[in-house]
């Protein structure tokens, strides 16, 4: 199973293994990670589980559709180049060891 | 003596409540109680992402298994409660057991409203993800559905099935899709994508009785089915708390703490009936927003930071490409402004009441959706020219 390592907005680390095609909100609210709301439940409707996907992953995240790009337009914390939404990410061997950082607010 | 917050209902309202007690410091014993066997689950993805076969029952749970030992957070599954005593502050279960409390949270939610006409005992009704699993079940083998009810539940369960290939019939008693909560401009977009695919929408029409794989409606027309599903509302589950003396009123009547008519009891989420100053009047609210922020709520008080309930309602509906995206209350607008195309499913209805706004429903526009909530929020009300011009970031009103 491949790797994620979520670094909490206090610098609290954790290092799982998630199920292939588990999403990265998933495996946040499954392993108590603190931080992600997931308020929708992974519908792409609520912004609060914003995630900074480390660079050297970014070129090997699933493309981001329209309406993640708008959600992410309107979430809490500040929108960087690294932003994605956890419930859009869908966890595979090529992101075996991805870095996840948590904002400070959803 | 020490505070020991007892839950009773581990949806979304019982479930946030006990994490946040836990979040918020609280060391003292939680008792989170369902009567459901299944751990602790998300609702909104049954008749959407589970049904469709998109995500596992893992999938939707709100927390690990561990999730609640971790915690100290003692969930007992499978347990119906009988009676509350609140003088001794008791409740006890169906088998004669008592567990003791210094705060009571209900969060016993709703139950479906169901047909009582002849034949209707073999209708399947979605609520819990036991109902779930049994239509799932049938789906694998039915061909033609006809679903009672053209609200969220019923549209979005005949969404997912016209999408696995069946027949679909939609009976609905008023003249348009989800006419109690949205306009005729979403509600023709909701209707023309249905029949599009392939639903057959049947309006203003009543059933009369179900016979034999066939719903027969009060006109006399025979709608073939080999499964029926009916989603025509809910009831708040209030008879533990009438039966033990607490206010009820279409729902357990609460302040805004959430503080029942007794003072160490709570309410929270779709069996709690308060005042919302969005809607401007008493209400219960069927929604995740509600019974989240409720529970958010209850248990501030419970810790002694009391902080009045005041979050901006906000609800969603998935079909099809549709993704809408409801925020604050728009019953009573007197006028509404549309901003973005109609014609390509891609707008916002901005509802007003004498010039103030009250509620936006936002038509594959996100970003809309949560722009609104904090318009609504911070009550500031777009001009009509800033909502009908796209180039307006509407962001820049937010200061």
């Amino acid at each position: 199973m491949p790797k994620v390592i979520y670094i909490e907005n206090n610098g609290t680390e954790h290092q799982v293994d998630l199920p292939l095609g588990a999403t990265l909100m998933e495996g946040a609210v499954q392993n108590d990670i603190k931080g992600i709301v997931a308020e929708c439940g992974g519908s792409c409707m609520c912004a609060t589980c914003h995630i900074y996907v480390d660079e050297q992953f970014m070129g090997l995240l699933p493309e981001m559709e329209e309406e993640e790009n708008e959600m992410l337009e309107g979430a809490t914390a500040e929108r960087m180049s690294n932003s994605r939404l956890g419930c859009q990410v869908r966890i595979s061997n090529k992101l075996d060891g991805v870095i996840v950082r948590i904002p400070e607010k959803q | 003596m020490s505070v020991k917050v007892v839950i009773i209902g581990a949806g979304h309202g019982g479930v946030q409540a006990a994490a946040s007690l836990r979040e918020e410091g609280f060391e003292g014993e939680i008792v989170l109680i369902s009567e459901e066997n299944d751990l602790p689950y998300q609702k909104p993805p049954l008749s959407k992402g589970y049904l469709q076969g998109k995500q596992s029952e893992e999938a939707i749970l709100f927390r690990s298994p561990h999730f609640f030992q971790n915690n100290q957070i003692d969930l007992r599954l499978g347990v119906n409660i009988a009676q509350l005593d609140t003088v001794g502050q008791l409740v006890i279960t169906k088998e004669g057991e008592t567990i003791d409390y210094t705060h009571l949270i209900l969060a016993t939610g709703a139950a479906n409203r169901k047909l009582t006409m002849e034949g209707a005992a073999d209708v399947l009704y979605l609520r819990t993800l036991a109902d779930a699993k049994a239509i799932a079940h049938r789906l694998e083998t039915a061909r033609k559905i006809a679903i009672i009810g053209g609200g969220f539940i019923g549209l979005e369960l005949a969404a997912l099935a016209q999408e696995k290939g069946k027949e679909v019939s939609v009976i609905e008693a008023q003249s348009r899709l989800m006419e109690r909560v949205l306009p005729a401009v979403i509600s023709d977009v909701f209707q023309k994508t249905h029949e599009h695919n392939g639903v057959q929408v049947y309006l203003n029409t009543l059933t009369k009785s179900i016979d034999n794989h066939c719903v027969i409606t009060k006109d006399n027309k025979k709608i073939e089915a080999d499964l029926i599903l009916a989603g025509i509302g809910v009831i708040p589950q209030t008879s533990l708390a009438e039966e033990a003396g607490i206010s009820c009123e279409n729902g357990i009547l609460v302040n805004e703490f959430q503080q029942t008519s007794v003072a160490n009891i709570y309410a929270i989420g779709d069996c709690a009936n308060h005042y919302n100053a969005f809607a401007q009047k008493r209400l219960r609210l069927e929604s995740v927003q509600n019974a989240v922020d409720q529970a958010k709520t209850a248990v501030n008080h419970v810790l002694g930071k009391a902080q009045p309930y005041h979050a901006v309602p906000w609800f969603w509906t998935n079909q099809y490409h549709l993704k809408l995206q409801m925020a604050g209350i728009s019953a009573g607008f007197d006028r509404y402004v549309l901003r973005g195309d109609v014609d390509a499913d891609k707008f916002s209805v901005y509802y007003f009441q004498e010039n103030r706004l009250i509620a936006v429903d936002s038509l594959n526009r996100p970003a809309d959706h949560l722009n609104a909530r904090k318009l609504l929020a911070a009550q500031i009300s777009p001009t009509d020219a800033q909502i009908g011009d796209l180039n307006v970031n509407l962001n820049q009103l937010l200061g």
